[in-house]
């Protein structure tokens, strides 16, 4: 009872000390330490996977056939693989694969093109609503890893193939720092994260769209267009502030399934293409070629382990965040 | 609810033909000239031509996407590009058998697991047993396919020696346990869950108590009065788990060696077989959309509430 006193105290407390709603967020966020710990964990893996040129010890192609399948050495930490790869180099560079691709996805899947269209459908409502749900709804009722599949089998071989036409005649990887588009991997990445954006934006969009209709009608909103806000404004500076807890909280839970999709992605080999290492391609070199998984296991499971271990941090790191964020920004769950 | 199942048959097929016509745009355009394709090197501007004309692919594109729709009803998705003069319908009949083999016994997992747990944890909330099963559901749930799938073999046909490592021998045989199992179990925890929350819901109703007040014996009120209203929710799952197993049918199909839609959707995919992964991506959207369609139906029909609204 006492403690309930407590902190219902300590939040009215917040309140009149004028202290904003993120600082309010913030402090209960912090509070919870299972949310800190997985904080932490994302930083420091995302950390890796951008810093991976510098962290890498060896090269992530390079073969060593007079040291394959070695246990953990002083030279390679986690040993190689088949081929003689270090395998904790390719572990580093497949995160950065999963971090290149979750934060571009999310971003501009779910963050812009699910917001936006979220609001102008649940703001707007009527034919523009109509049409963006029945949009969505479309590319719902694909099952999810088929459309992945076909995007990436029809479109992968256009795109390569346009944008080798576009360097043949600009010259671009004679200039280029990064050398050409298709051999940097570029082309790869904007494949996979084409595949991968139906997924990104559906859900953040209903889960918007629901919000504004929400708060479409309320006093503050109504006076504000009495006023004569314009739309616009009206949209990203008095709406958005309030529905950016679900958006926060929809994007952290969306991080953990797009990296969860690329994995299954690489693992069938429709994600990025080797010679760059992709956890699920790692997975797939060990666990995909049958029974030959059973010798692995039990002579060197730390080729099938380290990157699964790394992946599924990951990936309960973000659900758990997401729980706690959803317990923060949204009080009614609490 | 007349309306609103009208509603619904009449989008259905809206929907199915939109479906169609990205498939049939990916194919078309997507992957370059078929024909350069299979000519390869013996392509001549004239071998080509007499190709076109006897494959219509001269017709204007709206001819030949109401050819393959209309071909496609009849079950007729064209001819394989990897294999040369065999029907794609052909080739997919035994792989589909198969799939939804495995999907049924998979599903079976995931439901008759799932709904019995989360009935019983829910009739024994506030004991120990409720959070170990919810919990030990959830550790179910994060467990990695990757890592299940070669344990599972290591543990069941390896030390054990009850199943062979790798194949299909069909429905009833024990070789599909295992993929089953890879399939099926991380879903339990899902249907737990909502099986649990819907129970609870239904445990707080007024007409429960009334049922008890009146003397009804306690098995009558928690199976004819609680489980069969708690069980709703559960049909709107079944329809969204529908998408999630198929992309671990994938996963799992490659690792144990089945011989389904998965590996040869895959096997296409790599031979660039066209004509197979329209089919499969076709046959797949209207599968998932006649299944929501049939669910929503169902459940404006057993829920009164959903018919008034």
């Amino acid at each position: 009872m006492s403690l309930a006193r407590e902190s219902s105290k300590s939040r009215s407390d917040l309140v009149l000390s004028g202290v904003g709603p993120w600082r309010q967020a913030w402090r209960r966020l912090r509070q919870k330490k299972i949310a800190m710990t997985m904080i932490s964990i994302i930083v420091v893996i995302y950390a890796v996977g951008i810093l991976a040129k510098p962290i890498s010890t060896h090269s992530y192609s390079q073969t060593d056939l007079f040291h394959t399948q070695e246990g953990p050495s002083k030279d390679h930490i986690l040993g190689t693989d088949r081929l003689g790869r270090d395998l904790f180099t390719r572990v580093i560079w497949g995160v950065q694969t999963t971090v290149i691709l979750t934060i571009i996805t999310v971003g501009t899947g779910g963050i812009v093109l699910g917001v936006t269209l979220g609001m102008v459908a649940g703001y707007f409502g009527g034919k523009t609503d109509a049409l963006i749900m029945r949009v969505g709804e479309v590319v719902a009722a694909f099952p999810g890893i088929l459309l992945v599949i076909l995007i990436a089998a029809t479109l992968r071989p256009r795109i390569v193939g346009w944008t080798r036409d576009f360097e043949d005649w600009s010259n671009f990887p004679d200039w280029s720092p990064f050398g050409g588009l298709v051999e940097s991997g570029f082309v790869d990445y904007f494949v996979v994260a084409i595949a991968l954006l139906p997924f990104a934006w559906y859900g953040m969009m209903r889960l918007v769209r629901g919000q504004v209709l929400a708060i479409r009608n309320s006093d503050y909103i109504e006076a504000a267009r009495a006023v004569g806000v314009s739309t616009p404004r009206l949209l990203f500076s008095h709406i958005l502030p309030n529905i950016t807890g679900t958006i926060i909280v929809t994007a952290s839970a969306g991080m953990g399934a797009i990296a969860g999709s690329e994995l299954v992605l690489s693992f069938l080999g429709i994600g990025v293409q080797p010679p760059r290492p992709s956890l699920g391609f790692m997975i797939s070199d060990v666990s995909g070629r049958g029974t030959a998984v059973v010798s692995v296991i039990q002579n060197h499971p730390e080729q099938l382990l380290a990157p699964i271990a790394v992946i599924w941090l990951l990936i309960f790191s973000w659900s758990l965040l997401g729980d706690a964020l959803n317990d923060v920004f949204n009080p009614r769950t609490r | 609810m007349l309306a609103y199942i009208v509603r619904r048959l009449l989008w259905a097929p809206v929907l199915l033909l939109i479906v169609a016509g990205i498939v049939f745009t990916l194919g078309h355009y997507g992957p370059g000239d078929p024909v350069q394709i299979q000519l390869g090197q013996h392509y001549t501007e004239e071998r080509a031509e007499r190709i076109r004309e006897s494959r219509g692919l001269n017709d204007p594109v709206f001819v030949q996407f109401g050819r393959y729709v209309w071909n496609a009803l009849q079950w007729d998705f064209g001819e394989s590009d990897q294999f040369q003069n065999r029907g794609v319908a052909e080739l997919l009949g035994p792989k589909l058998k198969v799939s939804a083999q495995l999907f049924l016994a998979a599903s079976l997992i995931t439901i008759g697991l799932g709904v019995p747990l989360g009935f019983y944890t829910a009739l024994k909330q506030g004991s120990w047993q409720d959070p170990t099963i919810v919990s030990g559901s959830l550790v179910l749930d994060a467990m990695p396919v990757f890592l299940t799938a070669p344990y599972l073999i290591i543990l069941f046909a390896l030390k054990l020696d009850w199943v062979a490592v790798s194949g299909w021998g069909g429905f009833f045989s024990p070789q599909i346990i295992l993929p089953a199992m890879v399939i099926g179990l991380p879903g339990v925890a899902i249907f737990t869950r909502i099986m649990r929350s819907s129970t609870l819901d239904v445990l707080g109703q007024d007409y429960i108590r009334t049922a008890r007040s009146k003397g009804v014996p306690e098995h009558v009120v928690n199976y004819r009065h609680v489980a069969r209203i708690a069980l709703i929710p559960i049909l709107t799952l079944i329809g969204f788990s529908l998408s999630g197993l198929l992309g671990g049918a994938f996963i799992v199909e490659l690792i144990f060696g089945v011989p389904g839609v998965g590996r040869f959707a895959l096997d296409a995919l790599f031979a660039r077989d066209f004509p197979v992964i329209m089919a499969i991506s076709l046959i797949g959207a209207a599968s998932l959309v006649i299944a929501n369609l049939i669910v929503d139906i169902l459940y404006s029909v057993v829920d009164p509430r959903i018919r008034y609204q």
